[in-house]
């Protein structure tokens, strides 16, 4: 699990799209990929955002939901959680090392 | 070579015309019946009586549903049609009980938004970049 998060938020493309995602929830694939390339000036295609999404959802970040017959990725920051827990957040026992 | 026409698939030849017109404010251009059921249907906008025309086209072949709901899926619209004020259309429509799939997006030079035309598609309505 954390070392999904950490593969996820390690590539730039991965963190605009959750920047996105923070200022609009509820987005279809093609709303993503319009604001990388219109206000990102990001030159990607379908797939490769798609692949994206996909990395972030198995992380746990981007979250899908089907209505009617749309598709819409959600954000979900509680994963962000552990790295807060893991150095931020006193703790009086000794940190656990989740990766195998 | 002039651009005379485009079209859309629809469902449902009569209720595209009730939505293209009543709804998103185009006339009626052509009406001529077609076989049994099917209409040469056009629509034109007001603002250009004599500009391209859009087919309200029976969906009669399988593969195009399949192509249609693809796209609608993935929130690719099918057409896009060009307003003054993305955000006043936005608000007009929603009053009418359009179903948006993306609210007005401001990105660059353009503002976009993309609804749900009730007969099986998805249209863009955008600002045209100076």
């Amino acid at each position: 699990m954390a070392d999904d998060l950490f593969k996820a938020l390690a590539d730039p493309t991965r963190r605009t799209i959750i920047d996105e995602l923070a200022e609009q929830s509820g987005q279809t694939l093609f709303e993503i990929c319009s604001r990388l390339s219109m206000k990102h000036r990001l030159g990607i295609s379908r797939q490769a955002v798609s692949q994206h999404l996909a990395v972030l959802e198995a992380a746990g970040l981007v979250e899908t939901r089907r209505e009617g017959r749309y598709k819409f990725h959600d954000l979900n920051t509680a994963p962000l959680r552990l790295i807060v827990e893991r150095w931020l957040v006193p703790r009086t026992s000794e940190p656990e090392e989740n990766t195998p | 070579m002039r651009i005379l026409l485009t079209s859309v698939f629809v469902d449902d030849q009569a209720k595209a015309l009730h939505f293209y017109t009543e709804v998103l404010g185009f006339v009626k251009k052509h009406d001529v019946p077609v076989g049994e059921k099917d209409r040469w249907l056009t629509v034109v906008s007001p603002e250009e009586p004599g500009g391209t025309e859009l087919l309200l086209e029976p969906l009669g072949h399988p593969a195009a549903r399949t192509y249609r709901d693809a796209l609608v899926e993935d929130g690719i619209p099918l057409a896009q049609f060009t307003v003054d004020d993305v955000w006043a259309e936005y608000e007009r429509l929603r009053g009418l009980g359009v179903r948006f799939t993306q609210e007005p997006l401001e990105a660059g030079p353009v503002t976009t938004a993309v609804l749900d035309d009730t007969c099986g598609n998805l249209i863009q309505i955008a600002t045209q970049p100076e």
